[in-house]
């Protein structure tokens, strides 16, 4: 009989272990999601940026601070593509792993702790979404929707906003038992009008008095703020700050709860 | 046409260039059990199917309850109970609620299915979680409601496809006692099954199958009697000193080799048992036991039944 | 379509005249998942909540049907109206059949019971009708309370509600019929999601150049925004009959080809 060949990885290995898993799935399928992830936003892009920003006139163009609609909203939707697939990818792939293949499950069968199966798979979705986004700002600048060098900080902006979403949305789906009910209500009730109402398509100014507050505590808001201000060079440092420090601490929030859900429902 | 229940003259059924029923002859009698026997892909489901009126038969001729399936299709399924090899239960209702919908898919008024899934729920011995969701019920349990379902419409012949695979041996002993009470009421039943104890148990009469044909026809008594010796003698040995089957050639009837051990045939095991090792093999394990319709089904198609 | 002619065009054998019985099952399993039920009723508010005052204080009035300006609220709310029975039944009738064909074996064993593939076809679609009209009900309700609904000939928009869906669940159902795995019902997004954004529910016609305009006007969900806006509006006239045409044989070869694909599928 020969010796076990298995070895403990160190934390931060251990979690470049689970990423390693999950790309290695990545490179056999992405065609099924790199289709869907970089189509939708740039169907938006057309309906809202090309064609609605065509109705965009003298009025319009004061709330946009003068440039052209399709400028002013590209950054915008580089934040909420970010979101919108940082909420996809940590609700049914995540109760997935938990529940049906039970991928996590064999994880942790080796010497891989839920914590890093936690943080792995969160880093995996940053990636991927950041990834995805890249690839995004091209189309943009290709549609014209591109002002300058800037964009790069949006990017970021944008990983920033998809990472603080992802934890928070994993550690929800680490708690949910089944499907149907409670991922409905978070993409109806939450997901959904944050992408509305946090000053993608219009300043948020615009909207009625008692539903801006909405805007304040969604992260997106937060995370369009800081991708225009890089895209066009806006804003004011301390409001900039401000943001990145919202979206750093619900971050910060996102990594306890998930690391500690992740190692409840593993380790019961 | 005679009065069985079911009666096929040269039945079969092919899938594209595969034909999974090969030109059978079945004949079911009111109040039997009747069995089809074989490994998977003998074409038994395929055959419950076509009896079932959801796949319309390639060719030869059927009849069901006096009917032809391809012509009388709901009327045949309004009279006949159906447990499909996989529980496919309704995951959103609960277990009540799965048995009075499915009552109501025969037309029955909602008072009698209220009555009736009551009753059922005792037969099933699922009456204590009669409000709870289907999902979280044992493999046991769910095989209870479903033969429970396919009992909604007092059916005059119960198909059962593969009953008990995939449960544990308490759990099918159950489900067995819960059979013969259903014949003791005269319930016709018709089981397709690869494990040979639940065929000896349960059938009156079966037939076995192997690719798509019928190889042999009795009771699970005469198959054994016609094909098989009375007795079999199990040896096991290390793989590296294995002697070759024909080592044992003059001692047995017959003798089959298996992967892991050797089966020798005989009318008295214990003393074949004894010319072996006075022969001086040192098997790893020696096993007399009585001959089983698996001995029949090797015996006929010199492979085993659950491989 | 009487009886009779239903049974010349739909398979043998595969009709029992019981498929109201699987509107019971579906009314019980909806009482179960009340929740979600409702929370369908509000992603059109809230849509209708930001675009009508955010994008509508970009643009300000646009054109309605018959030239008359109206306000941007009132232009779009028809226009969601239309998507939100385009999208409740395309989804009730693939995912939600497909789930059920493949995975729940529901209609296995609904067919070993005397009910045949026409049954389920006509349960399901109905299912879904009345599903998109407690919908559509609903949202004309917020549109009269926001002074939306002009003319009389508004109360004709919940049976157009019903004629939408009705089409759009047929289809959907055919279309599910062919589809062998998830990937594919990237395709019904792709399908879905350029219709709801590109057949004028955001901006007018008028937007596109030539071509395109001919390429719209071709979509489903393009006749059934003209046929809302118009009655919503007021601005009823001759060729919305054409319209509703459209859906006439929509529905038509919808539920034949359903049907027949259904009993090939299920009856093998």
């Amino acid at each position: 009989m020969t010796a076990p060949t298995g070895i403990v990885p160190g934390h931060a290995r251990g979690v470049l272990l689970v990423v390693e898993h999950f790309w290695t799935w990545y490179r056999r399928n992405w065609r099924a999601t790199a289709v869907s992830s970089i189509l939708q936003p740039l169907l938006f892009l057309l309906a809202f940026g090309v064609g609605f920003g065509s109705l965009v006139d003298g009025a319009g163009r004061a709330a946009t601070g003068g440039v052209p609609y399709l400028v002013w909203l590209a950054p915008a939707l580089l934040a909420v593509s970010a979101v919108q697939s940082a909420a996809f990818e940590s609700t049914y792939p995540v109760l997935s792993a938990f529940k049906w293949q039970r991928v996590y499950h064999a994880m942790v069968a080796g010497p891989i702790t839920p914590a890093q199966v936690a943080l792995g798979h969160l880093a995996w979705t940053v990636a991927k979404i950041t990834g995805t986004g890249a690839v995004f700002v091209v189309v943009i600048a290709v549609f014209g929707g591109v002002a300058g060098p800037g964009i790069v900080g949006s990017l970021l902006a944008a990983a920033l906003t998809g990472a603080a979403v992802a934890a928070l949305v994993m550690a929800f789906a680490a708690t949910v038992e089944n499907e149907g009910g409670p991922f409905n209500a978070l993409f109806r009730f939450v997901v959904i009008p944050m992408t509305l109402f946090s000053g993608t398509f219009f300043p948020v100014d615009r909207l009625p008095e008692w539903v801006r507050p909405v805007a304040w505590i969604s992260p997106l808001w937060h995370g369009t703020e800081l991708a225009r201000a890089a895209a066009l060079g806006t804003g004011r440092a301390l409001a900039l700050l401000g943001h990145v420090a919202v979206l750093a601490g619900l971050l910060a929030v996102g990594i306890v709860l998930v690391t500690r859900l992740y190692r409840r429902r593993l380790t019961r | 046409m005679g009065d069985g229940l079911v009666q096929a003259r040269g039945l079969r059924k092919r899938f594209g260039e595969f034909e999974a029923v090969r030109g059978i002859d079945v004949d079911v009698a009111p109040g039997e059990v009747f069995g089809f026997l074989g490994p998977n892909g003998a074409g038994k489901s395929s055959t419950m199917r076509m009896v079932a009126c959801v796949s319309p038969r390639t060719g030869g001729t059927l009849q069901v309850l006096g009917m032809d399936p391809d012509v009388d299709g709901p009327r045949i399924r309004a009279r006949i109970g159906v447990v499909p090899q996989l529980d496919n239960l309704d995951a959103e209702l609960t277990v009540r609620q799965n048995l009075q919908v499915y009552g109501r898919y025969f037309g029955l008024p909602k008072r009698h299915v209220r009555e009736k899934a009551a009753e059922l729920m005792e037969f099933a011995q699922l009456a204590d979680r009669a409000d709870e969701p289907v999902e979280p019920l044992s493999g046991g349990m769910k095989r209870r409601l479903t033969i429970a379902r396919a009992l909604v419409n007092d059916p005059e012949l119960l198909l059962l496809d593969e009953p008990t695979t995939g449960l544990d041996p308490q759990a099918r002993h159950l489900l067995w006692e819960r059979l013969y009470r259903l014949k003791r009421e005269g319930v016709t039943q018709i089981i397709t099954t690869h494990y040979m104890d639940e065929a000896e148990q349960l059938c009156d009469r079966l037939v076995v199958m192997d690719g798509g044909v019928i190889v042999a026809e009795g009771s699970p008594a005469e198959l054994i009697g016609r094909h098989a010796a009375r007795e079999v003698l199990e040896l096991r040995f290390a793989p590296e000193d294995r002697p070759p089957a024909a080592a044992f050639a003059r001692l047995a009837d017959r003798v089959e080799e298996l992967p892991d051990r050797l089966l020798l045939s005989t009318a008295d095991g214990e003393r074949v048992q004894g010319e072996v090792a006075r022969a001086g093999h040192r098997p790893i394990s020696a096993l007399v036991r009585r001959a089983t319709l698996e001995d029949v089904f090797l015996r006929l198609t010199g492979r085993t039944l659950v491989d | 379509m009487t009886g009779a002619t239903v049974s010349r065009l739909l398979p043998g054998g595969g009709y029992a005249g019981r498929s109201r019985v699987l509107l019971e099952r579906s009314a019980i399993v909806s009482r179960r998942g009340w929740l979600a039920f409702v929370s369908g009723f509000f992603e059109p508010v809230f849509y209708l909540v930001a675009m009508g005052q955010g994008l509508g204080s970009l643009v300000g009035m646009l054109p309605g049907p018959d030239g008359t300006p109206i306000s941007y609220a009132a232009f779009i709310a028809p226009g969601l109206l239309a998507a939100s029975a385009m999208n409740g039944a395309v989804f009730d009738s693939t995912f939600n059949v497909f789930f059920k064909l493949k995975y729940a074996r529901l209609y296995d064993a609904m067919l070993a019971t005397p009910l045949g593939p026409v049954d389920i076809a006509l349960g399901e679609i109905g299912w879904a009708l009345i599903r998109g009209g407690l919908y559509a009900l609903g949202f004309l309700t917020v549109m009269a309370g926001f002074g939306l609904l002009t003319s009389p000939w508004a109360l004709l928009a919940l049976p157009a509600a019903l004629l939408v869906a009705f089409a759009f669940a047929a289809v959907g159902m055919a279309a599910t019929s062919f589809m062998r795995s998830w990937q594919d019902f990237d395709l019904v997004t792709l399908a879905v999601l350029p219709m709801f954004l590109f057949s004028t529910t955001f901006y007018p016609l008028s937007v596109y150049p030539p071509v395109l305009q001919t390429v719209v006007q071709c979509l489903p969900l393009y006749h059934a925004v003209e046929l809302m806006r118009g009655l919503t509006t007021g601005a009823v006239h001759v060729g919305m009959l054409g319209n509703v045409a459209y859906f006439a044989v929509m529905i038509a070869l919808g539920v034949v080809v359903a049907a027949r694909r259904l009993d090939r599928l299920l009856l093998r």
